[in-house]
Parts: C-alpha cells; structure tokens; sequence
C-alpha cells in the first residue's frame, strides 16, 4: 500500500513537472492560436542563459570579469527571454498575420531548430549542472521515520507551479493586458478593430511564455543537468496538451497530473508483463482514450462551426 | 615568338599540368571521423572525436604515418542512425585512399553498416560497441569490435560482483538488475546476463528505459521495492545522469552500482555532484591526463593552436578513448604497410593490417602510453582482442575517475558459446560461407 501511495506521488510531482513544460504551449496556444513547436527549445535556451550568466567563464564573466548572483542571473534571463519574444514577433510572426495555423506552426519549427542552434553555437553543447539551492533528493525524515520517497526538487516544482498558475489566472482574468490576450486569441481581426495592437500583445504573450519556459528549464535542469535533450521534454507536454486541452491553464496542470499518475502506474505494475519502457507511448495511449470522449480536451474550448 | 610556337607552348603547358599535379599531390591516408558534436548526445561525442582528432594532428606534425599524411573527413551524425549511414555513403569513397577504416561510434549505425561496408570491403572498427558476434572474424571479415565487447562488459561485472561477494558459488539467489537504454545497445548485455545467471543462480531484473531518459522516476521506484543487489547500467547521454541521481535519490549504494564504459564519463556523474561518489563503470583505457603522450599533444597540438578541443579537457574519459581509436588505426595501417610492402594502403589492405595488429605494451610505452590500456594481438577468429575490462570508481572531491581494480577476463565458457551461436545465425541468415581471409 505504501508502495502504491509512492507510485501515486511520484506520478503527481513527474505529472507538475510536465504540466510547467505544457503551460508555456497553452499561453501561446490561447493567445495567438500558434501551436508553438519551439516552447521545449524555449525551455532549453532560458536554461542555457541562466546557467551562463551565474557561471564562472560564462557570458558576465568573459565580458564583464565577475558573474551574476543568482537572483541577479534569474532576472537578467527573463531579460533575455523578453528581447527573443520581441525580436521572434519583429522577425518571424509580423510576417505572418492572418497566415493559416500550420504555417505560424512551421514556423515555429524553423524556430526551434534554430535556437537550438544559437544555443550551441553561444553556450556549447556540454553538460551544465545547474544548482541554484533547490534541494535535491529524497526528503529525509519521510523516508527514514514513515519510508515514503518523495523528491525535495519535486515538491518545489509543485509548489512553484501552484503560484504560476495563481498569478497567470490573475493576469488573464483581472488585467487589461489579460483581457486583451483573450481578445486576440478569439478573433486577429476583431481585436484589431478595438484598437488592440497584434503585435504588442504578441510580444507580451511570448514574454510570458519564455519566463514560463525559464520556470520549467530551471526544474528540468536542476533534475539532470542543462543539456541538449532538455528540448525533447516537449514530447512529454503533447500528451498533457491533448488530455488537458490547449487553451486551459488549469487543464494543463490536472492533464499532467493525469498523465503522471497514468504513466507511473502504467509502468510499475503493468510494465513488467510487456517488457517494460511503456510509459513514453501509454501517455499518448491515455489522452487519445480521452480525445474520445471529449475531442476538446478536458477543459478546452468546444469549437462549433457553421458549415 | 610567334603565334604558332606560342599555341604549342601554351598546349604543352596544358597537357603537362595535370601530370605535375598529380605527381605533387602526395598519397594521404583517408579515415572518417562520423562524430556528434551537437545535439542531445554531443556532451558524449565531443571528447571522442577530439581526442581522436588531436592524436591524428600529432601524427600529422611528426610526418604523419611512415611519412604518409593523415586526412581526417568529419561528417556529423548527430547520432542519428539514418544520418550515419548517409555519412557513411558521402565519406566512403573520399580520395585519395578511399575511407581506410570507418568508427560508425553508434550500435545502430553499426548494424546497418556491418551489410554495407563489408560489401564495399572497408573495414568498420566499433571499439567496445556494436554487434558483439563480429568477434568472429571468419563470419565478419570487414568488422572489428577490439578490446571488449558489450558481453565481456557484462561477464566482466558479474565477476566483480562476484568477487565482493566472496566468491562466485556466493551469487546464488542474488538479485542483479539491469537499467538499460531500450535500443539495440541497450539490449546487448541481456543474453550475457541471463546466461551467467543460469550458471550462478542470480536473478537478473530488466530495467528498460526509452529515450532519451529524462524521465526515470517508474524504473528507480521499482528498484526500491525490488531491492536488488546490485544495479548494472546500460545507458548512453541524459539517461546516465538522470539515473545517477535518482539512484543517489533514493540511497542506492554508488559502490554497488556499475555501469557500462559508455556511462561512465565525466559528463555522467558531474551533475549529480557529490550524490555520484563513488559511482563504478567499466573501463578499458586509463583516465587522466597524467600520460606522457597527453603531455606530447598539449605541447605539440595545442601549443601550436591545432588542438580540436580547449587543452584542459586533455584526458577525459571519453577523449582517452578517441586517443586509442586513433593509436589503434596507425598501428593497423602501420601493420599493412609491412604487410603489403607499399605506403599507398587501400582500404582492403587496412583490413588485413586490423586483422594482424599485435600492439604490445612496449609498443604503448614507446607512443608515450605506458599501462594505459591492454596490448592487443588480433587474429581471424578474435576479433575482440585482449577483452579485458577493469573497473573505475569516480571520485567527487577530486572530479576524476580512478582504475580500482584489476584488469578481468571475460568469461570465454559464457560468452564464446554466445558468440558461436549468434555468428552462425547471421551466416545462415546471410548466406555466408564462414572462412578466414
């Protein structure tokens, strides 16, 4: 039974650590209607910033001869993440208003590719341990008084996603800007004749989604280290995206807590009479169960159209 | 001059240029180097192909190999298998030489070249990986897989294992599992394994992890409740590390958990910090910079701004691995050379030179390799060489890697039988007729 209760927690912190990679698709997802296949990449790059600015022989360091505390670092890489929103709406999506979705979403793709090229070209490909004083390992005295592994890192992750989610409800529900991001995200063309600015918005909206990014590429990097296949962590969204729906904020957070709990499960005790390594494809397996059920997602928007 | 003693100038000149050029343009000694310098495997790849790409400068700036120069051809695969075998197709018929050897540096790009080269006679060299059976020269006259296979790895660790538990009559009713990489090089220890656990009466847990293992946290929650002896690893880029530190998570012993030389790097243990103390791999070259040749290349490449790496990472594991690729490719096409009394070596001719290579270790003494790794005599029917492992445990404080124990054999009652009984399946498969060259 303790077992159980192990497997059932631990899928529930993987499933937050998921659920932070899936937020950044959502953001997006919800206000331009751009599935943005760069949001891995995007996590991989803000970790990459961060680690070299709070690094001996890091960007500060060669330029400047000091390096960030990490405060100063954390803040300097949503700068960084700012100025790529900017430069990602000035270059690549001004170009694109009113294109259909799988063009904005090829385009994303070219993105991708090409910030995990920046990103090795400027940082380097090696493997960069990131300890910014999240604690790591087990947490001691559930594991020695009641033998119950939960990870320290995880639950900072869940904590840190709870606020994520509670300051993002309040930005799109109480602030004009927030309002304005759902204005755009149900009509380009509407919002522009209200005054709202597309690209202004587009800006903000992937300004939020690189500091989402920053989040998520933090927890990620301090579980195995900043490295390259940190931008494959999107395919574990996709699933939560799909369960979840993509343009619900508290979806992607119960999506992944499904697919968490589903995949460790799935694992644990099915696992060993399949061969084992399931958990990957029974992610998928599980969400499309769901698309059956309701093609929307959990919490996504029903789309009606008249024909 | 007139016109028409001109035009007979100026046609002589014409004709004659090529026959200059041609006689200008030394042979040289083309070997690929299929390397992996980014994506999310290239914090392994990196220092093989840096180490084997400064060994090779070294030879260059001292006259290359019997005074014929070596031209190095890198192709990224990003270790991808269908990028390798393109690499493959694009560098194979590299002038002057064509490739003389190919190190594919991927199982699965192994497995799709063993066909292919052998078909367009260039030998293949996968040092400590690939298709374990090529041992088996008479099947596999084209591949190579010196000093140790996957196999060895595996009979290697059951007689460490064996070893601390106070004998190999201790190992009954023990529990080994394996954490292994689900590909076709994860898989390659699991006949080994199941086979000395019939011997010796251990029970063997299979561990698969996908790729590219970021996410482990199901596989190490079984460990927990399994509670198994002893935990072997066949991992490769994130998986190691991220299994490191689950296994530093949830208080498995580092001194009982030993992974395969691909998962026992630097790049593997730094990010668990002081959690991978005393962490064990497999090892068949000596790690450090410590070595007179290390002191050679810093001095020689790197002091000339020829270095393909930065000089302080001189002596990493992965780099000392891509040195001996290198010292192993010279001593074969040094052996060639004498073999076939001529400097213009083809590709076929290196074969020959792989398949007689006896590097003795005065012979590494005298490269500036003294006890670095074992000598090596190849024959037909071994093509695995001395296949003998040592074990490493990483040192956290000192962030390096130390050989602690001595070199084992394989077991060749084990794995010799495997070997005859997988080689036959491939030539009845491929309608070979085995038989030497």
């Amino acid at each position: 039974m303790l077992f159980l209760a192990e497997t059932v927690i631990s899928g529930l912190m993987a499933g937050v650590m998921y659920a932070l990679v899936a937020l950044g698709f959502v953001l997006i997802f919800k206000a331009s209607g751009i599935f943005n296949f760069a949001q891995g990449v995007m996590c991989l790059f803000a970790a990459l910033a961060l680690f070299d600015f709070i690094s001996p022989g890091g960007f500060m360091d060669r330029w400047f001869g000091f390096y960030l505390p990490i405060w100063l670092g954390v803040i300097a890489t949503m700068g960084v993440m700012i100025i790529l929103a900017w430069m990602i709406e000035r270059f690549v999506l001004r170009f694109l208003v009113n294109q259909d979705a799988i063009i904005l979403f090829m385009a994303t793709i070219g993105l991708a590719y090409f910030l995990e090229g920046a990103g090795d070209i400027m940082f380097g490909s090696d493997v960069k341990p990131l300890d910014i004083g999240i604690p790591q390992g087990a947490v001691d005295f559930l594991l020695d008084d009641y033998g119950l592994y939960i990870e320290k890192l995880e639950i900072v992750a869940a904590v840190t996603a709870t606020v994520l989610v509670i300051v993002l409800a309040i930005f799109f529900q109480k602030t004009r800007v927030g309002r304005a991001l759902r204005a755009v995200a149900d009509d380009h063309q509407a919002a522009l004749s209200v005054g709202i600015s597309l690209h202004s918005i587009w800006v903000v909206v992937w300004s939020v989604a690189g500091i989402v990014a920053l989040v998520a590429g933090i927890m990620w990097g301090s579980k195995s280290g900043v490295q390259f296949s940190l931008s494959l962590i999107a395919l574990k969204a996709l699933p939560v995206l799909i369960l979840g729906g993509f343009t619900s904020v508290p979806g992607a957070i119960i999506g992944g807590l499904i697919i968490g709990v589903g995949e460790k499960l799935a694992e644990v005790y099915v696992g060993p009479f399949v061969g084992g390594a399931i958990e990957n494809w029974f992610a998928y397996v599980l969400a499309l169960v769901f698309l059956v059920f309701r093609p929307q997602g959990l919490f996504g928007e029903k789309i009606i159209e008249r024909v | 001059m007139n016109f028409k003693k001109l035009a007979t100038f100026a046609a002589a000149a014409i004709i004659a240029t090529p026959l200059f050029a041609t006689g200008a343009k030394a042979y040289e000694l083309v070997v690929p180097s299929l390397d992996y310098r980014t994506g999310p495997y290239a914090p392994s790849g990196i220092p093989y192909a840096n180490g084997f790409a400064d060994y090779l400068t070294l030879l260059n700036e001292k006259g290359g190999i019997e005074g014929v120069k070596v031209k190095l051809v890198p192709c990224e695969t990003g270790y991808n298998t269908k990028v390798g075998v393109e690499c493959y197709e694009k560098v194979k018929d590299e002038a002057p030489s064509r490739s003389l050897v190919v190190h594919p540096l991927s199982t699965g790009i192994t497995y799709q070249l063993i066909p292919k080269a052998s078909s367009d006679q260039i030998p293949i060299h996968s040092m400590g990986y690939g298709r374990t059976s090529a041992v088996n020269g008479a099947v596999f006259p084209w591949v190579f897989n010196f000093p140790a296979t996957y196999w060895d790895g595996a009979a290697v660790f059951v007689k460490y294992i064996g070893e601390k538990s106070g004998g190999m009559d201790k190992l009954k009713g023990k529990k080994i599992a394996l954490v292994y990489h689900n590909s076709a090089y994860g898989k390659e220890p699991i006949r080994t394994l199941e086979s000395m656990g019939a011997k010796y009466g251990f029970n063997v847990m299979l561990l698969p992890v996908d790729h590219p293992g970021q996410e482990q946290k199901a596989t190490w929650l079984q460990v927990r409740r399994e509670k198994p002896d002893w935990v072997l690893m066949w991992g490769w880029g994130v998986m190691n590390q991220v299994a490191i530190k689950e296994a530093a998570s949830i208080r498995f012993p580092m001194d009982r958990f030993i992974g395969i030389w691909w998962s026992g790097s630097e790049q593997d243990v730094l990010p668990a910090g002081d959690d991978a103390h005393g962490y064990l791999s497999g090892a068949f070259t000596a790690p450090g910079d410590g070595f007179p040749l290390h002191a050679e290349i810093k001095k020689v490449v790197y002091g000339a701004n020829k270095g393909a790496g930065e000089a302080d990472r001189v002596g990493e594991v992965g780099y000392n691995r891509g040195i001996i690729a290198g010292v192993y490719f010279e001593e074969a096409v040094r052996t060639a050379m004498k073999i076939h009394k001529t400097k213009e070596v083809t590709p076929a001719m290196v074969r020959d030179g792989y398949e007689s290579l006896n590097l003795t270790e005065a012979r590494l003494n005298e490269i500036g390799l003294p006890n670095f790794a074992q000598p090596v005599q190849i024959s037909c029917d071994n093509h695995a060489g001395p296949r003998k492992v040592a074990i490493q445990r990483w040192d956290a404080k000192a962030k390096k890697f130390d050989i602690i124990s001595k070199w084992y054999d394989t077991d060749r009652e084990i794995t010799d039988a495997l070997i005859a009984e997988d080689s036959a399946a491939y030539a009845k498969e491929n309608n070979i007729t085995p038989k030497c060259m």
